[in-house]
């Protein structure tokens, strides 16, 4: 590695463990070891330990300790979430309704219940700035409707969904929600109950937690079905010892993320803010993706016209800025982000996306740097392009 | 994921640009699959005496445009229409396999080009 200086820009892809938190984490592999299901008392102080954590992560969505279930992070609580609730009410019915950009742990799960499992899914479409109509929830729900699950925010382009209205809607029709809000923790406020959640998920590694490690917040009352058979783990729902140094890493980076919430989402909003503004006005043919104001605070998402992103990334990369795209080439297939597709992006503009997501450790001089060195990037790829103004899409 | 070769000619292309007098050009790809390459090229005496490429496409798109159009200037046009978009690949150190499709783009433009200047220049 050389050292060059690096300027990390995809946060919503991952984040930086904190020191507080992997200071927390340090303690419990060497000096307290114990497995939480021992009686004795080295065994007690980590059961100690866990029920901490899972006091923390109560605390930060205004839900109860007993029910917060600790998971392998944000695609394994999407999975059981979705599963379990179309295996325990498929007495009800087998309908789940879901919107066209949600994330694939959830999308390909409802692809699996469909094909395997017989259920119907209805995938609500969006707007152009990515949010599924409230009203759209109400008329998909039909008396078969066992589950409606909608994301608190969007991955990609930072859309933020309305989940108090959809919460209202689910409530007063008597279904079953769930919400991934992988994105939303430390980002905004999250409430299960101002919400009317049933069921939330959520992953420790992106509030500066480690990877690995997430939550799936089971309302009192929602009967599951086992994630996984053989212990008495997580109300015996999910066997298995707990991973106890990231379940106390969880506790602690949920812990400081939620109470540093407001002055770090206007810090990201400023900076994002910046971000969009300085690109929008230095660079042609950009169209920012995602709503402009209720988006995430660190999320920025554009399509750079006439160029692929990939390119962009990889030249980006060489100049030290770290950021990700919705282009096929970044994905292993051949088509670009379902997202971008369902806002209604055209192929050729969805492959020219780059988002660029902040966290913690960004800076003022950060979003400087960016904006001095995209300009000439961009120019560099639109020479080398055969796509232009007058010759935008050739068959 | 990329080799140096790959990287080399994606940092500094060979050969960007268009020809004003070209014998012949074509271009292949789509934008919805995300990857377009047009390539102009200047034949000689049976002799491709010069090269151009635009792309738009990934990293591996312009590393392959790049190296194909050093792999066919100053060749003939049958030894040309000869070149494999295997020999590219082999030639760039070898490219990911989800990435290979890349490469018979590249062996697709320059097919494109000459059949485009065969055509304009029919022999006899």
């Amino acid at each position: 590695m050389s050292d060059k200086r690096i300027i990390y820009l995809d946060n919503a892809a991952t984040t930086a463990v904190r020191k507080e938190v992997l200071d927390a984490m340090l303690p419990w592999f060497i000096e307290h070891y114990g497995n939480p299901s021992s009686i004795h008392s080295v065994g007690r102080d980590a059961k100690r330990a866990v029920e901490n954590a899972r006091k923390q992560v109560a605390m930060a969505i205004g839900a109860q300790p007993q029910e917060i279930y600790f998971t392998g992070g944000g695609s394994e609580s999407d999975n059981w979430a979705i599963r379990s609730a179309a295996e325990m009410l498929q007495s009800k019915g087998k309908h789940i309704i879901t919107s066209s950009v949600e994330h694939h742990a959830v999308l390909h799960t409802c692809e699996y219940l469909e094909k395997k499992q017989g259920c119907r899914v209805t995938y609500l479409p969006v707007d152009e700035d990515g949010r599924v109509n409230p009203d759209d929830v109400k008329a998909a729900i039909a008396e078969d409707t066992v589950l409606i699950t909608i994301m608190a925010a969007n991955n990609e382009i930072g859309t933020l969904q309305p989940i108090a209205e959809i919460g209202r809607i689910a409530k007063e029709a008597g279904v079953l929600f769930h919400t991934d809000a992988v994105q939303a923790i430390g980002a905004i406020p999250v409430d299960v109950n101002e919400w009317n959640v049933g069921l939330l998920s959520l992953s420790a590694h992106k509030f500066h937690g480690p990877k690995g490690v997430g939550a799936l917040y089971i309302r009192k009352g929602v009967r599951m079905n086992n994630l996984i058979y053989g212990g008495a783990q997580e109300k015996n729902l999910r066997a298995g010892t707990e991973n106890l140094a990231s379940i106390v890493g969880l506790g602690k980076a949920i812990e400081l993320a939620t109470a540093e919430l407001p002055a770090h989402a206007a810090r990201m909003t400023m900076l994002r803010d910046k971000l969009i503004r300085g690109i929008l006005e230095t660079i042609p043919d950009v169209r920012l993706n995602g709503h402009a104001t209720q988006r995430l605070p660190g999320n920025v998402n554009v399509s750079v016209r006439y160029i692929e992103g990939e390119s962009l990334l990889m030249r980006l990369d060489l100049a030290g800025v770290e950021a990700s795209s919705g282009s096929a080439c970044t994905s292993g297939s051949l088509d670009p982000s379902h997202v971008l597709l369902a806002i209604g992006l055209p192929h050729e503009i969805a492959h020219g996306s780059l988002r660029l997501s902040l966290g913690n450790g960004n800076t003022d001089a950060d979003v400087d740097y960016v904006l001095k060195v995209l300009p000439g990037i961009v120019e560099t790829l639109r020479a080398m392009s055969p796509l232009s103004a007058s010759n935008a899409c050739p068959a | 994921m990329y080799s140096d070769k790959v990287m080399d000619h994606f940092e500094n292309p060979r050969n960007v640009g268009e020809l004003a007098d070209a014998s012949g050009s074509g271009t292949v790809g789509n934008a919805k699959c995300g990857d377009i390459m047009k390539m102009d090229i200047k034949v000689e005496d049976d002799i491709i005496t010069d090269v151009k490429f635009k792309t738009f496409g990934c990293c591996a798109a312009v590393a392959t445009s790049s190296m194909a159009t050093e792999m066919i200037k100053g060749k003939t046009v049958s030894d040309a229409l000869a070149l494999t978009n295997r020999a590219v690949a082999e030639a760039l150190d070898g490219l990911p396999p989800v990435k290979m499709h890349c490469s018979i783009l590249a062996e697709e433009a320059i097919h494109a080009a000459l059949e485009d200047y065969q055509k304009k220049h029919p022999q006899g």
